[in-house]
């Protein structure tokens, strides 16, 4: 599903990553483990491009997302993102946090449509080959409500539907990350990516956000986690990574990388953190 | 005391009775005119200038426009307003041809020069508001035009209102200097009464009261709007 070749990440002197190649298949749980400044965060913000590669490819779905010519905004949109700092609108309720993209990207589609028609209308007039005319049946007002009733589903389903109408700045740290997380997902992304999605969380509000990953899980979506929760890592990934300056230096199964590391630094790093 | 008090009959004599007050509101009218389709104009300016300077700059286009904007503000900021009433007036019109009402020259150059302040005071909005929200919408597949005008725009102007207000009172007061090139304000109105009634002790008195009332009706409507805009800070 994503293909990483030779990905290489400098800012300006400094080598943040250093000649990665490897492969995510679809369906696959992804954990990232490794010490701060091991390029955890930029390798996985590399993935939908939010850093630009410095060298090498990234490929999703047979295309090159990391190509400048490329329309880096419609591949984004089947790669979710969950940050560590949760990153809601400040400006929009709950609600409007969902359904902003959807609507926004969904009117977007049918203006172009809208667009497209009234050209070829334009060219009937005067061709004497005449286009046919697409039909579009959806309105700016069934797009609103299918988003809405998508975003109220995803919100029942965390069970924060009471919280559709409030902004961000009265929730709790844990309700802010679950939002994030089904504002994600009301794009239905193939891939979910989360940066360390509980390093800024209170201790008592890690685990309703992991809970709610551990359902993602379950239903079988494709992510690539970053994080320090080792316990979670080894529970829900079927990968492990260890990174450490710029490389992968482990990439196994997670009961071999937690049991039996190969390599003295992945030892060295799970000695001081389990 | 009793002076005073002559001095006050006088100038109600000019302002009521003598029709001065038509020539008051006359400049009032013109003064708010100037100040607020001023700002607007220096709104959508200082926006458009404070936006091309903080586009990332990977293109050659972005970079022209830059320069051209530095160059702009470096120009409006650092000669007095007056001046630019001045050469509007009587160097750039005569020069193009053009003949335009002294109330115009003045709307445009009030404009044009608090585009340049409020282009520094949208950019200090824009960059007040944290990376992590333009990330979280680019991360969504919303494009770099969007998320600023969805998501950055209006929680920079809730972060840059009470700046902005200081920017729109500071107008108000120096709409003061139009009578340079003719246009008719309050100083024009009062100087009237004054010359009339060969006083000029309460006409500039009432001036000055007339810019305070307008200042504080100015701060009060600030307020209102702030709060406002303040709703999604608050815990309900």
């Amino acid at each position: 599903m994503i293909d990483v070749r030779n990905l290489t990440k400098n800012y300006g002197q400094l080598e943040v990553l250093k000649d990665i190649t490897t492969t995510i298949h679809e369906g696959e749980k992804i954990a990232i483990i490794g010490p701060s400044g091991s390029g955890k965060s930029t390798f996985l913000r590399c993935l939908n491009c939010m850093e630009d590669p410095t060298g090498g490819s990234i490929i999703f779905n047979g295309v090159d997302i990391s190509d400048f010519s490329v329309d880096i905004n419609v591949h984004r949109r089947h790669m979710g993102m969950v940050f560590q700092q949760f990153n809601l609108f400040n400006n929009k309720t709950v609600l409007d946090n969902i359904m902003l993209a959807p609507i926004t990207i969904a009117m977007q589609n049918l203006r172009k449509q809208q667009f497209k028609r009234f050209i070829n209308k334009i060219r009937n007039l005067v061709a004497i080959e005449k286009r046919p005319l697409d039909e579009i049946t959806t309105t700016p007002a069934q797009i609103r409500q299918a988003a809405r009733e998508n975003a109220m589903n995803l919100l029942k389903r965390i069970g924060l539907e009471d919280k559709a109408t409030v902004y961000p700045s009265t929730l709790s740290g844990g309700q802010k990350q679950r939002i994030a997380i089904i504002r994600a997902l009301a794009m239905n992304p193939k891939v979910m990516l989360f940066d360390e999605p509980t390093s800024s969380l209170d201790p008592e509000m890690v685990g309703e956000v992991l809970d709610l990953i551990k359902k993602l899980v379950e239903d079988g979506m494709t992510m690539v986690i970053v994080t320090h929760e080792m316990g979670f890592a080894r529970e829900v990934a079927t990968r492990v990574f260890f990174m450490d300056e710029g490389i992968i230096l482990e990439d196994d199964t997670p009961e071999r990388i937690f049991t039996s590391p190969q390599n003295p630094r992945t030892k060295n790093f799970l000695a001081k953190v389990l | 005391m009793g002076s005073f008090g002559n001095k006050v009959a006088k100038f109600w004599e000019m302002f009521y009775e003598n029709g001065g007050y038509t020539k008051v509101l006359t400049g009032l009218q013109n003064t708010v005119i100037i100040a607020v389709v001023g700002l607007a104009i220096g709104i959508v300016i200082g926006t458009l200038i404070a936006i091309v300077e903080v586009v990332p700059k990977y293109k050659k286009l972005p970079k022209v426009l830059d320069s051209f904007c530095r160059f702009y503000v470096g120009l409006f900021r650092g000669t007095p307003v007056v001046v630019q009433l001045l050469v509007a007036y009587y160097v750039l019109l005569p020069l193009i041809g053009l003949n335009l009402p002294s109330l115009h020259v003045c709307v445009l150059v009030f404009g044009l020069n608090s585009g340049a302040y409020v282009s520094e005071i949208m950019r200090s909005g824009i960059l007040s508001v944290d990376t992590g929200q333009m990330e979280a919408g680019r991360a969504l597949g919303l494009s770099y035009r969007v998320t600023m005008m969805k998501i950055i725009i209006p929680q920079a102007v809730k972060n840059i209102l009470p700046t902005m207000g200081n920017e729109f009172i500071t107008l108000i007061k120096e709409t003061s200097v139009v009578s340079f090139v003719g246009a008719a304000d309050l100083y024009v109105a009062f100087n009237y009464i004054g010359t009339n009634s060969y006083e000029f002790m309460v006409p500039y008195l009432v001036m000055a009261l007339i810019y305070i009332v307008l200042v504080v009706l100015i701060a009060l409507m600030i307020k209102v709007m702030e709060r406002r805009l303040r709703l999604s800070d608050r815990r309900t």
